[in-house]
């Protein structure tokens, strides 16, 4: 059994940039914002940096991050793991600094989406043209409609019941700066809106939005030295599917293999037994208001098919039992895909720390990451924990 | 014994009203023809109903013993590719066939017969399909407009368990063209009317069935079907019958109140419904005009009470949706350019990656693990997913395969969705995840849909269409898409 990455790594410093629509900022000037914020949250110079790992999906290669940073001939790498993009770039600069290589890293992920004109998160590959027309919205609709099916759910129950998932997480964006859309929504805008993807409308998708956020991580014996409260990581998982739910009839489409299996290789990591009582709060990937819906029963904070009672009893609102998507989740900030990652680790941190203001959860101790990539029945998970 | 030994059929599912081009046009040609037009549907061209045909046609035959494919059209998606050898894939014949496509002319279909006949004859081939479609343009706001229809239909010809025997044939080449379309036209074109029926279709059909009577001591009362195709102006059909005095009786119907003036494939499709109700003894005169004609003397033997189980013309017909309106036409036929959906654009088509996927893409060809026992399949190559599969999706068992083909395995929608974001010529997209009846399990476009009358457990069944044409490498890119099980 491999040891693991508990409390060997530390964050000392984060940043992240307003999320949205940022007609006026390119790619550079994020990478820039969320740079030196980190830099300065941890205390450090530009030329502190020893190694960087950049993320992003539509980005090409690591002169992006070294050019907008003039970087000193330092060691970039870019990588990409599909919307765990923005997890991996952090994963690859924990190891770095666990394994001796270096002392100090810097993880950044960014996106600029709008300025592709298009809807949506983009992308365009070499074809043999045979992939089906289906859309992001398709493949998560299609979980909703099996979800439905499978659990006796009428169309219009459950419309109603993942309805109020978006709305819990926009009163939380609506207490987010940084957030792309800070507005409370009401559970009838989101039953009347369009439908992009039938059973899914427009308000049960996340926003599309551009964006950056970083990181520096340093070994945990020296992290002390950066600030009186860093946050040490506790599990680094990531778990990428064979298509097994793709072409083999034993996936059921109501819940998310590669999410769970994250889930439980991340608490195995993290020495977590119970996570219901023993995660604080959760980022997850709610691309969609029913991806939510299931990641709480993939990550075992609801029984199986029953994550309706937790919905309804406002188990996962800001005052919950469990707060799910405090900083507002991917509805609030959209999915700039590199950053996602960042972002939500970057709430992680505030919470552990005590500077999320008016989101502030009380007392914090372990607060998960979630990303999901691709297809309910084929993608790259990465579960994250992290905590003081 | 050489001849007929079996047919298939195609018709588009929706039909156009034609009342609905005078709605939409009104009295700029004065009179609404009656009756309704078979559409295909955008997603459908010359190669695709050839191949729903030849299927059709197929039925349960080895496509190994068969040693040619002759596909007939004037509309093919290509100038310089044949298509005849993307059906030989499609149908899984062997690779020493002969195969070609046979174009240029409204008798294409008919020619295609002959020369099949002929090396069959020849001994050069023992059986041969030819399959024939079309989907012939006319400009908007015209007649020939509600003249054309779509469709296509196919007959294997062999000596063996001939259903219809070829006791003889007449051929006569014209120069006269009163209706072409030169490489460069989208549409029809068209000499002044009375000098293309008076000295095409009325002229040379009768010189050309006077000649097969005379050649062979036939009379039209030995006949009891006369099988002709027709010009646009269907009262020539029936006028010819009557100048060479078949009764009402013995003439096929060409179907212009049902299908319309399907091109290359009108007098085969005529042959395959002629055949549907034929017995044995039967004499079939069948007959197809272009640039000249040819003509058969067809027998009915007792072998056809074996071929009853053909979707056919029959079956296609009554099986039927009708097409909303004129608008929809205008836009499947891409008469209108309509706004872009703002996706991604579709990524460069890859020529290699789709020969190296040929028998996966044109015939849904996966894999059944020899292993385990499951069968797999997986669309390809696209974001994040590869080709071939190599290693087995439930035992891990590495290249331990047999080709497994799904396209005609049947199948339920385990889950759907409608996409109205997706970027499609017919929103929404109705997306299904399918379970095949005997394992495996894939994603497909569902097509001849209404999108309220999708459900999970849908029963589904595979057929062969057009995806989308990548202009600027000038690749049409064919998959296969489910549908609800037609008739």
């Amino acid at each position: 059994m491999p040891v693991g990455i508990k409390d060997k790594v530390c964050i000392v410093g984060m940043g992240c940039t307003k999320f949205g629509e940022n007609w006026d900022k390119s790619d550079s000037d994020m990478i820039v914002d969320a740079a030196y914020e980190a830099y300065e949250d941890a205390g450090i110079e530009p030329k502190d940096v020893q190694a960087a790992w950049l993320g992003t999906c539509w980005g090409m290669t690591a002169t992006m991050l070294s050019v907008a940073l003039k970087m000193q001939y330092k060691p970039v790498t870019r990588v990409e793991n599909a919307c765990a993009t923005g997890a991996e770039a952090l994963r690859n600069a924990c190891y770095a600094v666990t394994s001796g290589a270096y002392d100090i890293a810097l993880a950044l992920g960014y996106e600029k989406l709008k300025d592709q004109g298009i809807s949506g998160l983009g992308g365009t590959a070499i074809t043999t043209g045979v992939a089906s027309s289906m859309t992001a919205p398709g493949a998560f609709a299609m979980l909703a409609t099996k979800y439905f099916a499978r659990y006796g759910l009428s169309p219009n129950e459950g419309k109603r019941m993942i309805a109020q998932i978006p709305v819990k997480t926009h009163h939380n964006g609506a207490l987010n700066p940084k957030a792309h859309y800070q507005r409370e929504i009401t559970i009838e805008q989101v039953l009347n809106a369009p439908i992009i993807a039938w059973p899914l409308g427009i308000l049960d998708s996340c926003g599309v939005s551009d964006g950056a956020a970083a990181a520096i991580v340093v070994r945990a014996e020296d992290a002390k030295k950066f600030r009186p409260d860093p946050v040490y990581i506790k599990a680094l998982q990531i778990c990428v599917g064979p298509a097994e739910g793709q072409m083999s009839q034993v996936f059921d489409y109501t819940h998310v293999e590669e999410t769970y299996r994250a889930g439980q290789a991340a608490y195995a990591e993290a020495g977590i037994k119970n996570p219901r009582k023993e995660i604080s709060m959760a980022e997850v990937h709610d691309c969609f208001s029913i991806t939510e819906a299931v990641i709480m029963e993939d990550l075992q904070f609801s029984p199986r098919g029953r994550v309706k009672e937790d919905i309804e009893a406002g188990t996962f609102r800001l005052d919950g039992e469990l707060p799910v998507q405090p900083d507002g989740g991917l509805k609030c900030f959209g999915h700039p895909i590199g950053a996602s990652g960042l972002r939500m680790m970057y709430e992680m941190y505030l919470q552990l720390q005590g500077k999320a203001g008016p989101r502030q959860i009380k007392n914090p101790q372990l607060g998960l990451t979630h990303n999901l990539g691709g297809f309910p029945y084929l993608n790259v998970v990465s579960c994250f924990i992290a905590g003081l | 014994m050489v001849g007929i030994t079996s047919y298939g059929a195609y018709i588009p599912l929706h039909r156009l009203d034609r009342s609905e081009f005078f709605r939409a046009w009104g009295g700029i040609f004065g009179m609404s023809i009656p009756g309704e037009k078979a559409v295909a549907n955008f997603d459908e061209d010359g190669v695709t109903m050839a191949v729903e045909s030849a299927i059709d046609c197929m039925n349960g035959t080895d496509p190994k013993k068969v040693d040619g494919l002759f596909f007939a059209t004037t509309t093919s998606p290509y100038k310089d590719r044949l298509c005849s050898s993307m059906m030989v894939v499609i149908l899984d014949m062997r690779r020493d066939v002969r195969t070609m496509d046979v174009t240029g002319s409204l008798r294409a279909g008919s020619t295609a017969i002959v020369s099949a006949l002929d090396a069959i004859k020849a001994g050069a081939a023992k059986s041969v399909m030819v399959t024939a479609a079309d989907t012939i343009m006319a400009a908007p706001a015209g007649d020939f407009e509600q003249a054309y229809g779509d469709g296509g239909a196919a007959v294997l010809l062999g000596s063996d368990g001939v259903i219809a025997s070829v006791e003889g044939s007449h051929s006569i080449s014209d120069e006269f063209a009163g209706m072409w379309r030169t490489s460069e036209d989208t549409f029809i074109r068209s000499w002044e009317d009375r000098m293309v029926l008076d000295r095409g279709y009325s002229s040379i059909m009768p010189e050309v069935i006077s000649g097969l009577m005379k050649k062979y001591g036939l009379a039209t009362k030995d006949f009891t079907k006369m099988v002709c195709d027709s010009p646009l102006d269907v009262r020539r059909h029936a006028r010819l019958a009557r100048e060479l005095g078949f009764d009402e009786s013995q003439v096929q119907d060409p179907l212009f109140l049902t299908v319309g003036n399907t091109g290359c494939a009108l007098a085969m499709m005529m042959l395959v419904a002629a055949l549907e109700e034929a017995k044995a003894g039967d004499k079939i005169l069948f007959a197809s005009y272009g640039n000249g004609a040819d003509a058969f003397v067809l027998e009915v033997t007792p072998e056809i009470e074996k071929t009853r189980d053909r979707r056919g013309i029959k079956n296609h017909l009554a099986s039927k949706k009708p097409l909303n309106n004129y608008e929809t036409y205008l836009r499947w036929r891409r008469l209108v350019t309509v706004e872009r959906a703002r996706r991604p654009e579709l990524g460069p088509t890859t020529i290699a990656g789709l020969w190296r996927d040929r028998r996966l893409i044109l015939g849904l060809w996966g894999k059944k693990c020899k292993v385990c026992g499951t069968p797999q399949i997986i669309q390809g190559a696209s974001m994040g997913m590869g080709t071939p599969t190599r290693v087995c999706v439930n035992c891990q068992a590495k290249d331990q395969f047999e080709d497994y083909r799904f396209s005609d395995k049947k199948a339920k929608v385990f889950t759907f969705t409608q996409d109205n974001l997706a970027d499609t010529v017919d929103p929404p997209a109705v997306i299904t995840m399918v379970d095949f009846e005997e394992g495996g399990r894939a994603i497909f476009d569902m097509t001849d849909r209404d999108p309220s009358e999708v459900y999970v457990e849908m029963p589904v069944e595979m057929t062969f269409r057009k995806l989308y044409y990548d202009a600027p490498r000038g690749i049409h890119n064919y998959f296969w898409k489910t549908r609800p099980v037609r008739c």
